[in-house]
C-alpha cells in the first residue's frame, strides 16, 4: 500500500472513530514510514545484493 | 559512620557490622517519603508496614550471624509495573484499577532472597509510554530538585525516590530509555543490562522485544550488586577496577551530537577531556545508519504496545490518559511489511553497533541531550529547532534497545544552573560484567 492511500483511510477511519487528535501523529507516522521504506538496507526482490548476508558470508 | 550513608556498598558493610540496624535505615526512608511524597509524587503504594516488619527480620537474622549479602536490610523501590504479590501493579493508569499481583516478579524473588527491604512502588508515565511522567494517572512525578521539573521517565518516580534518599535504589524498566534518561535527569546512574539477562515475567509490557529491567543507584558499584541479584548471581566483591589510563572508547558524534543543548554539550566535551587527561584514549566512531533510528524504534515500539493493548483500547479507552491513548493508537494502524521492515534494520543497526566497538572498550555518548525538562512544555528549542521533548529524549538511548547492547548513564557534572548531565556507556553485547568494569575505571573522571 503506498503511504498517501494510506494515510487517507487511516485518517478516515480515525474520524469515524471520533478520534480526529489523531490526525498529526499519523501525519508524522507516514513520515516516518516513507523514511523507513527509503532506507538503502532495505531488501529487494530484483535481487539487490544483501549486503548484512554478504558480511554474515565472509 | 551515620545513617546518612548514601551508597548500598557502604550502608551494606555498616549494616553487617551492625553499625547500623535495617529498620532505623528503612524509618529514615520512610521518613523521606512520608515528608517529601506529597511534593514530589514518586510514590504511587507505601509499603510502610510491610518494610518496618521486612526490616525487623532482616535485623534479626543478622544478629543471629544469617547475613545475606549485601543488599541485607537495605530499602529499595519498585517501578510499579512490576508485580509485588498482594499490591496493585498499577502501571499509573486507571486501566489496572482493581487489579491485585498473586504472585511475585522473578526478580522481586531475587531481591527479596538477597534480603533488600521493598518500601514502595514508583510513579511512572503511564504503562512506561513516555519519557516525562506527565502521563500518570496519579498525577506527575516531580524532580527533587525543583518540583516544576519532570525527573524524567519513564521510571521517574524511581529516580526521584533515590534522588530524595526514600530509597537506596530502584528497580525500573528500560524499553527506550527509561532507565537511563530519569538517572540523567536526577544525577544517578542507571544501567540497562544486555538484552535478555534479567528475566521480565511479572513486569506489565510495552514492547516484548525492547523491554529491560535495570537498577537506579547512586553509583557504578551498586549498579554491579543490583545487577547480580537481578540476574540470580550472588553478589561477589567486584574484580578491582582496571585502571582508565589505557581504556579505548569510540565517541558516537554526527547524529549523536548533532541535537543537544549546548550546556549539555559543554559538559559532555568537560567530561571527554578529563578523560584524555586521564589517559583514556578516545577516537570517533560512527554508526552509518543512525539516521534511521527513530523510524525503526518508532515502528516497532508501537506496534508491540499495540497489540498488547488492543483489547482495551476497544472496551476500556477512556481509562488511559489522553495522550498515551492516542500513542497506541498510532500503532494500531502500522503494516505489517513495515513492522518487518523495521526487524530488518533493527539486525542493520545492532551489526553497526557492534562494528563501532570493534577494537574498543565502549562507546561513550550523551545519556539525554537535555536537562530535566519542565512540566507540561511540549517542546525544547535547541539550536533553531523547537523539538519535541519525547523524541529528544529518546534520541541517545533507543538504539540499544534495539540492539541489546548493555548501557549505562554515569553523572558526567551539571550545567551551569546546576542541572544533572548523564554520560553514556555502552557494552559489548552480553558482556555487561565487563561494561561495569569499565564504567567504574571512569566513573571518577566523569563525575
Amino acid at each position: 500500500m503506498i503511504i498517501k492511500a494510506w494515510l487517507e483511510d487511516a485518517v478516515r477511519d480515525a474520524e469515524r472513530r471520533g478520534l480526529p487528535a489523531l490526525r498529526p501523529l499519523l501525519e508524522a507516522l507516514a513520515r516516518s514510514t516513507a523514511a523507513l521504506r527509503a532506507a538503502d538496507w532495505n531488501l529487494d526482490a530484483a535481487g539487490k545484493v544483501d549486503e548484512l548476508q554478504r558480511q554474515d558470508d565472509r | 559512620m551515620t545513617a546518612k550513608t548514601r551508597t548500598i556498598s557502604e550502608l551494606g558493610a555498616a549494616l553487617h557490622a551492625r553499625e547500623l540496624t535495617a529498620q532505623a535505615i528503612t524509618d529514615q526512608c520512610l521518613g523521606a517519603i512520608a515528608e517529601r511524597n506529597p511534593s514530589l509524587n514518586a510514590f504511587i503504594t507505601v509499603l510502610a508496614d510491610a518494610a518496618r516488619e521486612h526490616a525487623r527480620q532482616a535485623d534479626a537474622e543478622m544478629n543471629a550471624g544469617r547475613y545475606r549479602g549485601p543488599l541485607h536490610g537495605v530499602p529499595v523501590s519498585l517501578k510499579d509495573l512490576i508485580d509485588l504479590s498482594g499490591t496493585a501493579t498499577s502501571a499509573a493508569s486507571r486501566v489496572r484499577q482493581g487489579h491485585l499481583a498473586t504472585a511475585d516478579a522473578t526478580i522481586v524473588t531475587r531481591l527479596r532472597e538477597a534480603g533488600a527491604i521493598i518500601v514502595g512502588k514508583t510513579n511512572l508515565h503511564e504503562f512506561a509510554f513516555g519519557t516525562t511522567n506527565e502521563d500518570s494517572a496519579f498525577g506527575p512525578a516531580r524532580h527533587p530538585l525543583d518540583p516544576s521539573r519532570s525527573p524524567g521517565g519513564s521510571s521517574g518516580g524511581s529516580a526521584a525516590s533515590v534522588l530524595a534518599d526514600m530509597a537506596y535504589a530502584s528497580i525500573g524498566t528500560d524499553t527506550g530509555g527509561s532507565v537511563r534518561i530519569p538517572s540523567a535527569a536526577c544525577g544517578l546512574v542507571g544501567l540497562k543490562p544486555s538484552i535478555g539477562e534479567i528475566p521480565t515475567d511479572g513486569v506489565v509490557p510495552l514492547s516484548g522485544t525492547l523491554d529491560h529491567v535495570g537498577p537506579i543507584c547512586r553509583s557504578v558499584e551498586d549498579a554491579g550488586l543490583l545487577y547480580d541479584v537481578l540476574r540470580g548471581a550472588m553478589p561477589a566483591p567486584r574484580r578491582p577496577a582496571p585502571a582508565a589510563r589505557g581504556l579505548r572508547l569510540g565517541v558516537l558524534r554526527a547524529y549523536f551530537m548533532a541535537l543537544l543543548d549546548p550546556e549539555v554539550a559543554e559538559s559532555f566535551e568537560r567530561a571527554c577531556a578529563r578523560l584524555q587527561e586521564t589517559g583514556v584514549e578516545l577516537h570517533d566512531v560512527v554508526v552509518p545508519h543512525a539516521g534511521d533510528i527513530a523510524p525503526i524504534y518508532l515502528h516497532i515500539v508501537l506496534s508491540d504496545a499495540a497489540a498488547y493493548h488492543a483489547k482495551t483500547l476497544e472496551s476500556r479507552a477512556d481509562d488511559y490518559t489522553a495522550n498515551v491513548r492516542l500513542r497506541l493508537e498510532m500503532g494500531r494502524y502500522i503494516l505489517a511489511e513495515d513492522y518487518v521492515r523495521a526487524l530488518r534494520g533493527r539486525e542493520v543497526l545492532m551489526h553497526e553497533v557492534d562494528a563501532a566497538l570493534t577494537g574498543c572498550d565502549g562507546l561513550l555518548l550523551p545519556s539525554l541531550p537535555i536537562p530535566a525538562p519542565t512540566i507540561g512544555v511540549g517542546t525544547v528549542r535547541i539550536g533553531a529547532s523547537d523539538e519535541p521533548v519525547r523524541n529528544i529524549t529518546l534520541r541517545l538511548t533507543q538504539l540499544f534497545n534495539m540492539t541489546g547492547h548493555p548501557a549505562i548513564s554515569i553523572p558526567c557534572g551539571n550545567t551551569p544552573e546546576g542541572w544533572p548531565v548523564g554520560a553514556q556507556l555502552v557494552g559489548h553485547r552480553m558482556r555487561t560484567d565487563a561494561l561495569l568494569d569499565t564504567a567504574r575505571a571512569v566513573e571518577p573522571c566523569l563525575g
